[in-house]
């Protein structure tokens, strides 16, 4: 539908990732250096110009499959590895929290308040190295540019577009089970109170006019709701108070995430089979992000030194059990793709990748902590 | 003044899109067709008026001849002409019209889609028939386009592109009141929140254009020449349709609007959007002193949906039905 989609679809999710990453890095004590090298890593490949420039292309929304491949590129651009189980899980969080903001939203144009609110956290995570910080700036100015001339309808339609992705995903996430902004039944809670839209009057009056144009009676009825009067809009520019709460980090710490797998809808087996088509377009056009993206995986992959994995879940047992018994419907298919011999076979995709490298350094003291923390990972 | 009847399954749930809700009634054999949009499928249910039976067809959007990745829907409408009522879908690379059971596809209009994707979407959205012979489709340019459909077989041409709209066109919609005297036959509606005023014929003629207020009107229906237009703030406004006249202005819903329908017979409007409501309201026209008066009767919630379709499915208003985001049913509620 909108071919304006994707940036939003991939900020917000990477949002979404990088709030999970740096609770999980900080809950399972990461030294502070190597958690900041892993943001820095993920920011910095996110924030890639040439990336970037293919990302704001006009095109069609990736299948989940392609989007999730993306993310897990991106996910292991650093020292961090994840398992299976965990990659999943961590998808799954990212997802429901978007398509949570993405409903919640008053306005279709909010979604570009939330889109914000990521990037000022993005922006706080790499307030301390400059580089990147510049090519963060770069992206609001692309966003701003892109997104703030577009109408309510374009809006909406981006909205549509999002919700079409996000369709008959009920994964029930515990934080948000905690709230109460998610049922049981794995599907949010949309109140029919508090503060209306911006540009939305509140529900209940009813006025007539002659045909010269004056107030010739008001009616009021019953809205059955509880609504209040609009606040104030949120900024739209580089800074500025965003207002609205979607798209903050509702992580810390304390406040660990856990997702339940049941929530799974009885209608998810047969819309997999009307979306599993194979798309013979996507396979090739698809992984041009990917293949954007695989040239960060390690070169020299028997070089761990620095290396370290994370868990999703409280403990390793639980994150095996989690990779045995999670459902079919929900598994992503990830498409397994070898960069190496995508670049050998595309000249200009070389070219490309060539321009596009991560100025990652390697301490050489490191080693022997990198042993120390693979063995303290293990004893978790 | 309504309550809850059982609900009717469908094969998938409803995709957020305005007016997904298509509705026709087949008096003769008791039984009545519903359509929603789900991505790239109509699911269509054909239901027995005693409730007891139910079947389902899935009609998936393409373009013949060409193998390609899927497309999405945008609407599904019912159009009821003179002698026949066809189904019409309108998606990203085209128009699809189908005999009203879905069971043979009768016309295919390809949308001119560019080589490589463009910043301004490509589809067809918005249907409705017009008496005695034409269909009109909108498309995500603001054309308009009409065609023309003889009372049986498959010999459907495009008679005219109306080119008046700037804006994406959301909806239109003809006189449903039946009556003869209306002048004004169609009303488009547009991402601006403009409205074009048509009068059909060999060449559709524009009677008035009302403009909008920059907000996107969703959903527009056309009764004894007034124009009721719901928008995305969740305001109603009916117009005068010939002069423009605003006759009333209703703030209505919370949240955007997706769906409004008329019962001619009775007069009866309903209203859904994205705040999980559905109202029932009463319009009243006075020919003598040309006022039109609106009075809310009734409100039903659809805890924790936004509401994507609403229709009447009958013309008196007797009964209606309901489709949601992610919802896998059809909810129907009658009179008591």
């Amino acid at each position: 539908m909108s071919s304006r989609t994707l940036p939003l679809l991939f900020i917000n999710l990477g949002g979404e990732m990088l709030y999970i990453l740096d609770q999980r890095l900080r809950a399972q004590n990461i030294p502070a250096d190597k958690a900041k090298k892993v943001m820095n890593d993920i920011i910095t490949t996110m924030f890639n110009k040439k990336f970037l420039e293919e990302l704001f292309k006009p095109q069609e929304l990736y299948s989940k499959k392609a989007l999730r491949t993306v993310f897990d590129r991106l996910a292991h651009a650093s020292i961090m590895r994840l398992n299976q189980a965990s990659m999943d899980k961590l998808y799954d969080l990212m997802t429901m929290a978007f398509k949570y903001q993405v409903l919640l939203c008053p306005r279709p144009k909010d979604i570009l308040l939330v889109s914000f609110n990521h990037m000022d956290a993005i922006k706080d995570f790499v307030k301390d190295t400059p580089s990147i910080l510049g090519q963060v700036d770069e992206t609001y100015q692309q966003l701003i540019e892109m997104y703030t001339p577009m109408c309510s309808g374009e809006f909406q339609l981006i909205r549509q577009t999002l919700l079409i992705f996000f369709q008959d995903m009920h994964i029930r996430v515990s934080i948000f089970l905690k709230d109460k902004v998610q049922n049981s039944n794995g599907r949010f809670v949309l109140p029919i109170s508090g503060p209306v839209p911006h540009g939305t009057q509140v529900p209940g009056l009813i006025r007539m006019f002659s045909c010269t144009g004056e107030e010739v009676n008001r009616l009021k009825f019953t809205n059955g709701g509880n609504y209040a009067a609009a606040t104030r809009e949120g900024s739209f520019e580089i800074f500025g108070d965003r207002v609205t709460k979607l798209g903050t980090n509702m992580y810390s710490v304390s406040r660990p995430v856990e997702t339940h797998m049941s929530g799974a809808s009885k209608n998810s087996a047969q819309n997999a089979k009307v979306n599993a088509a194979p798309n013979p377009l996507a396979k090739e056009e698809l992984n041009l992000l990917a293949k954007l993206m695989g040239r960060l995986e390690d070169p020299n992959p028997a070089n761990t030194e620095s290396g370290f994995r994370v868990n999703l879940f409280a403990t390793d047992e639980e994150e095996e059990e989690a990779l045995i018994s999670r459902p079919d419907e929900l598994s992503y298919g990830v498409i397994k793709i070898q960069a190496t011999k995508d670049l050998q076979a595309n000249a200009e995709l070389a070219k490309i990748m060539g321009e596009f490298t991560v100025s990652g350094d390697q301490s050489p003291s490191a080693s022997s902590k990198g042993d120390d923390l693979l063995a303290m990972m293990d004893g978790l | 003044m309504y309550h809850k009847e059982k609900s009717i399954p469908i094969k998938n749930s409803a995709s957020a899109l305005y007016n997904n809700l298509g509705v026709l009634r087949i008096a003769p054999r008791r039984l009545t067709y519903f359509t929603v949009v789900h991505a790239n499928v109509v699911n269509m249910v054909s239901s027995s008026w005693d409730g007891l039976d139910c079947s389902h067809r899935q009609l998936q959007s393409k373009e013949p001849n060409v193998a390609t990745s899927a497309s999405l829907i945008m609407q599904a409408a019912f159009c009821s002409l003179q002698s026949r009522e066809l189904l019409v879908v309108t998606s990203q690379k085209g128009i699809q019209m189908y005999e009203s059971d879905g069971s043979i596809m009768v016309y295919w209009h390809a949308l001119d889609t560019p080589e490589t994707t463009t910043a301004q979407a490509v589809f067809a959205r918005g249907i409705s028939a017009v008496p005695e012979n034409y269909i009109c489709v909108g498309v995500s340019s603001g054309s308009i386009l009409v065609f023309d459909v003889p009372s049986k077989g498959t010999n459907i041409s495009l008679s005219e592109v109306l080119d008046e709209h700037k804006e994406s066109i959301t909806d239109m919609a003809s006189e449903c009141s039946g009556s003869q005297e209306c002048i004004a036959d169609l009303v488009s509606a547009d991402d601006g929140g403009n409205l074009c005023v048509w009068k059909s014929g060999e060449e559709f003629q524009l009677l008035h254009k009302i403009h909008g207020f920059d907000m996107s009107c969703s959903s527009v229906k056309l009764w004894k020449g007034t124009v009721v237009a719901g928008y995305g703030t969740g305001q109603i406004r009916l117009y005068e349709a010939v002069t423009g006249i605003l006759h009333a202005e209703v703030n209505a819903h919370a949240r955007w609007i997706n769906s409004l329908d008329i019962a001619p017979f009775s007069g009866l409007l309903l209203s859904a959007a994205e705040d999980s409501l559905v109202r029932v309201w009463h319009l009243n026209l006075t020919p003598e002193t040309n006022s039109v008066e609106i009075a809310h009767l009734h409100n039903e919630c659809v805890t924790d949906t936004q509401i994507c379709g609403a229709k009447f499915c009958d013309n008196d208003g007797y009964a209606f039905a309901v489709t949601g985001y992610d919802l896998g049913e059809i909810i129907r509620y009658t009179q008591t």
